[in-house]
């Protein structure tokens, strides 16, 4: 933090804050990560764990909500502080929704895994999983340090996870089409390859949030998309 | 309120202040909008209160200050030869800290300017102007019934309600107000900000105040003193949620600058 507040329990307030968001960040990676290997490594209690874990986040999310309003409800904050505020909240709700979709991937290679123990559709995850995974470190890294600019790299980046995802879409569908893998295993790869489309997407929207932090504004470029295989039918 | 463009009522130019050798302003230049209320914020001995008096000359009456550049309204100097004191200060009302009714009668508060000024022809529309007035400053209700009763028996916030029904019974143009709720409770305040939301629409209102939260929900724009500069000044949401000046983020944040 910059400047020092003249009454320093408010300091202090806004340090807690901070430090929840930093807990919030470090375990929405770490669910992330976990459910990117247990998926490719096929462990199942691995994958309950994670599942069981998610109610963390939920919680710290809570915590973040009340913290804020209490902030906003007895110190009045302005100009930084009060965006730093906001900021929180909308990163807390983000985190907490990539928690959210770690989880859902999480379930849905459960149910792969019964569908298919042998493990014979042949799909891999993990170049967009690897890409994702960076962008939201470097997002967290960018709000903990204030850089705006770190901020927009993760932004623009979300790109290239659009053609991972059009690409692996259009892969699953033909696997399902050449009937070369089970239709209800390549429906749940077709969810799990969405969810860490949207984690890139959200990683964006923590982008913003810096951006908004640093500067008091949104940014003004329109994000570049080229999510193809958006259509009104899966979402 | 209308959405066109504002329309400058008073022009500040490069305005100082020198009390004695002590120089309180450095040249201020500063637009106050119409149908506006501008909020002037700043540590004590900034000289908003400083300025705020030389938009109706009161600090002609203190010994030794010497007021420069040009402050104008409707496009007339203030400072001119020309222009009589008295009625300047008719069409520039002002409300202090502290409530200040004379120790007369309600009815008396209210239709001493109108007298004096000569703007009633009769009793009936001296009686229509007081009338008015009280309403406009939301009093009215409250008070119709004692219009004898001293001024001074009113609660604080009644008071302030009083000496603004005072200001405007004139008709002014502008009205000054010097930290009006500082001594008031919440309610009060409450009371006052809501008429001064009301009257913005007829006249022009700037306000000298200490609490950012009040300049925050009463004014559209905000200027920040320091030192006898202006700092900063722009659309209130803007100075609040984004000050482009790190001496301002620190004053409304209550940092150590």
């Amino acid at each position: 933090m910059q400047d020092q507040h003249i009454v320093s329990s408010f300091d202090q307030e806004l340090d807690a804050l901070n430090q929840a968001i930093a807990r919030l960040g470090g375990l929405a990676e770490q669910q992330l990560a976990a459910t990117i290997t247990a998926t490719e490594s096929r462990e199942t209690s691995a994958l309950s764990a994670i599942i069981e874990k998610d109610q963390q986040l939920d919680q710290l999310e809570f915590e973040i909500n009340e913290k804020a309003i209490e902030i906003i409800a007895t110190r009045g904050p302005m100009a930084t502080d009060l965006r730093r505020i906001i900021s929180a909240l909308k990163i807390a709700a983000v985190l907490e929704r990539v928690g959210d979709l770690s989880k859902n991937i999480a379930k849905r290679t459960l149910v792969i895994i019964e569908k298919d123990a042998e493990n014979n559709s042949d799909v891999s995850i993990r170049r967009i999983a690897e890409t994702v995974q960076q962008m939201l470190h470097q997002v967290l890294d960018a709000y903990a340090t204030g850089d705006a600019k770190l901020a927009m790299d993760v932004w623009d980046r979300d790109l290239e996870v659009d053609q991972m995802h059009n690409s692996l879409f259009g892969e699953l569908l033909e696997n399902i089409a050449q009937q070369k893998a089970s239709p209800i295993v390549s429906s749940h790869y077709l969810f799990i390859a969405k969810n860490l489309e949207r984690i890139g997407d959200h990683t964006t929207n923590i982008a913003e949030q810096v951006y908004y932090l640093v500067h008091g504004a949104f940014p003004t470029d329109e994000r570049p998309k080229a999510d193809l295989a958006q259509s009104p039918d899966i979402d | 309120m209308n959405d066109t463009t504002p329309q400058v009522k008073i022009k500040a130019q490069g305005v100082t202040v020198h009390y004695g050798e002590a120089q309180a302003l450095h040249g201020i230049d500063l637009d106050l909008n119409a149908h506006e209320v501008t909020a002037l914020i700043g540590p004590s001995g900034c000289g908003k209160s400083t300025f705020l008096r030389c938009i109706n000359r009161m600090n002609d009456v203190i010994d030794g200050c010497k007021v420069g550049g040009l402050i104008a309204i409707d496009g007339q100097d203030i400072y001119d030869n020309s222009i009589d004191v008295v009625e300047l200060r008719a069409r520039v009302g002002m409300v202090f800290q502290k409530p200040n009714p004379f120790p007369k009668s309600i009815y008396d508060n209210v239709a001493y300017g109108p007298r004096i000024h000569g703007i009633a022809q009769n009793r009936d529309a001296l009686d229509a102007i007081v009338e008015k007035s009280l309403q406009r400053a939301g009093l009215w209700n409250e008070v119709k019934d004692r219009l004898s009763d001293s001024g001074t028996s009113l609660s604080g916030g009644q008071q302030q309600r009083l000496c603004i029904a005072r200001a405007i019974a004139v008709s002014p143009d502008v009205v000054l107000m010097d930290e009006p709720c500082s001594a008031l409770d919440p309610i009060a305040t409450a009371v006052i900000e809501e008429l001064m939301e009301e009257l913005r629409h007829d006249y022009t209102i700037v306000i000298v105040t200490h609490s950012m939260q009040q300049a925050a929900r009463i004014s559209q724009r905000t200027a920040y003193f320091h030192l006898g500069n202006l700092v900063e000044h722009g659309p209130t949401q803007q100075i609040f949620t984004n000050p482009e000046n790190q001496q301002t983020e620190a004053y409304i944040s209550g940092k150590i600058g």
